[in-house]
């Protein structure tokens, strides 16, 4: 036993050291700066003081240098044939009413400005917090009579992604005051608890291990302020809520439903985690 | 170390007893996952009853579907696959910085030697998080002769 005993204590020791130079290492970001069609953007802002991180990164600073480069010029950026589908669809007439999103909303350059920076937002009629997809929708069927669509159906993404772009370079600014406390206090014990047969929690990854690599990917801090993004794994755009499912099977678990109470929960506390980052929308990853 | 072993089995329940001779695995006497409880930070006995297989503990270790230590560990041995991980420290040496019950313990349940924050999955338990597939629902990630074949592996990394 005596033998024992000094074994697990010199294997502590060993984790001990190993925890402390891993934490000197930790901020494995790059040191590049973001400029997208001649507008810097902010990629990294200091942590909330009684926040969870001492400095907050855009999973840009993450990218290889090719993913990168994506990102910094409409033309090279992928996501933009969506972009200029969804500025089709806002003046498109769809739904039994006869009306667009123009016919309400005017121009999205002025009307959209700052919404995805804010979302998600409280809905007072529902009496929770909604989504910049399911408030699309609440126009789609409430006011152009129009049915509901999936949040990574074409047209969604197409939408999403055009609302999106109009806050590109506003910093996220989420409310998470009155009645949002309780939501994203749901949002936070989901991020912290351990899912799935492989038992990790999102913390697990994106807040104690983040700038290393997993295999060959390069491990960020799950921050949602280039979504919809263009995944070059998918080929395509896909929504925050893709993503947490894609996370969440990783790691063999069971994933919440897209739109669920409980993925809104965690993109309001995941959106709260990136405060102060510029919006990317459309943000370009591997 | 028998004494504190013979506790762990006595503390389980004598009706749980069937349970130690699990028809997983190809040996009659494999440890089950409830039986494999971790005292000290060490596991003495093989849960196969035997020894295990280096070079299948190998292919286990790098397969991306079953041990995938690669995703967080860099190991010189396998310099010939692409993409080593950084999340965990590197496993060269492993074997002179364990011993074999240490390096078991470790796989059967990561957080009872490395402290309960660890990333590292445990390899041999059923209580693992929440909301688990179900067709990974009360099963192990490894078998127990997978376990025992990564750890005679990991016996060769000196
Ligand atoms: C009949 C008028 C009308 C039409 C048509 C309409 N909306 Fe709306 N929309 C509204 C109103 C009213 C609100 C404010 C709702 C509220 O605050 O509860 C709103 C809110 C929004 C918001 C949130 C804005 C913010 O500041 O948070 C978005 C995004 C939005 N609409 C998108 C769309 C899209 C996309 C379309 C077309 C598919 C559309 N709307 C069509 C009336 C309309
Ligand atoms: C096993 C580690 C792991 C766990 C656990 C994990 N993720 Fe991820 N996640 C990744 C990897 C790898 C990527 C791709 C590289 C990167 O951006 O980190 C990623 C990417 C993301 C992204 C995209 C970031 C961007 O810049 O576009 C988000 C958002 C995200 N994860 C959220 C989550 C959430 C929420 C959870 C918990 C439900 C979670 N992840 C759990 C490994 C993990
Ligand atoms: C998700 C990441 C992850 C995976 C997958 C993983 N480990 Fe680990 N492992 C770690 C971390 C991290 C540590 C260091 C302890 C800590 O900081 O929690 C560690 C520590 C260890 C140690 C102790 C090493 C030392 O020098 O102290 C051994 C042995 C080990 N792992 C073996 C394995 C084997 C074998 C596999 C595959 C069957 C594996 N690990 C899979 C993350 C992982």
């Amino acid at each position: 036993m005596g033998i024992n005993k000094r074994l697990t204590r010199l294997t502590l020791a060993t984790i001990g050291a190993f925890a402390l130079s891993s934490t000197i290492a930790l901020a494995d970001a790059d040191d590049n700066e973001l400029v997208i069609e001649g507008a810097k953007m902010t990629t990294m802002v200091e942590g909330a003081k009684d926040g969870p991180l001492d400095e907050v990164y855009s999973g840009w600073r993450f990218r290889s240098e090719e993913t990168q480069a994506l990102e910094t010029d409409d033309f090279d950026n992928p996501a933009f044939s969506a972009v200029d589908r969804g500025k089709e669809l806002w003046t498109t007439v769809t739904g039994s009413k006869g009306k667009s999103c123009s016919s309400c909303h005017d121009k999205a350059e002025d009307t959209m400005k700052g919404v995805r920076a804010s979302m998600p937002k409280w809905d007072k009629d529902l009496g929770k917090p909604i989504t910049l997809e399911q408030q699309i929708n609440e126009c789609r069927t409430d006011r152009l009579g129009a049915e509901k669509i999936k949040f990574d159906h074409a047209d969604m993404l197409a939408m999403t992604s055009y609302i999106g772009l109009q806050s590109r370079g506003m910093p996220v600014n989420i409310d998470t005051s009155g009645p949002m406390t309780e939501w994203a206090e749901k949002g936070k014990k989901i991020y912290y608890t351990r899912v799935g047969q492989l038992d990790m929690s999102c913390a697990n990854c994106h807040e104690d291990n983040y700038g290393k690599r997993i295999r060959a990917d390069h491990l960020s801090q799950g921050q949602i302020n280039g979504f919809p993004t263009y995944r070059l794994k998918w080929n395509g755009l896909g929504s925050v809520h893709r993503r947490f499912k894609g996370c969440m099977k990783n790691i063999r678990a069971k994933p919440f439903k897209v739109g669920s109470d409980e993925f809104v929960a965690l993109e309001l506390y995941v959106a709260s985690r990136g405060q102060g980052l510029s919006v990317e929308t459309p943000a370009v990853r591997n | 170390m028998k004494k504190s072993f013979v506790i762990a089995f006595a503390a389980a329940g004598a009706v749980l007893l069937g349970a130690t001779y699990s028809q997983a695995g190809s040996h009659s006497n494999t440890v089950s996952p409830e039986m494999a409880m971790i005292k000290d930070g060490t596991f003495e006995k093989s849960l196969t009853g035997g020894a295990g297989d280096a070079e299948k503990g190998k292919k286990t270790f790098a397969n991306r579907k079953l041990g995938n230590c690669l995703a967080c560990h860099a190991n010189k041995d396998l310099a010939s696959q692409p993409f080593h991980g950084e999340v965990g420290p590197s496993l060269d040496g492993v074997a002179g910085r364990y011993e074999e019950k240490q390096l078991r313990a470790i796989m059967i349940n990561s957080k009872s030697v490395l402290g309960e924050a660890t990333i590292m999955p445990s390899f041999y338990r059923l209580e693992n998080g929440i909301r688990t597939m179900k067709k990974f629902k009360g099963k192990t990630i490894l078998n127990a002769e997978q376990v025992e074949d990564v750890i005679a592996y990991l016996k060769t990394l000196k």
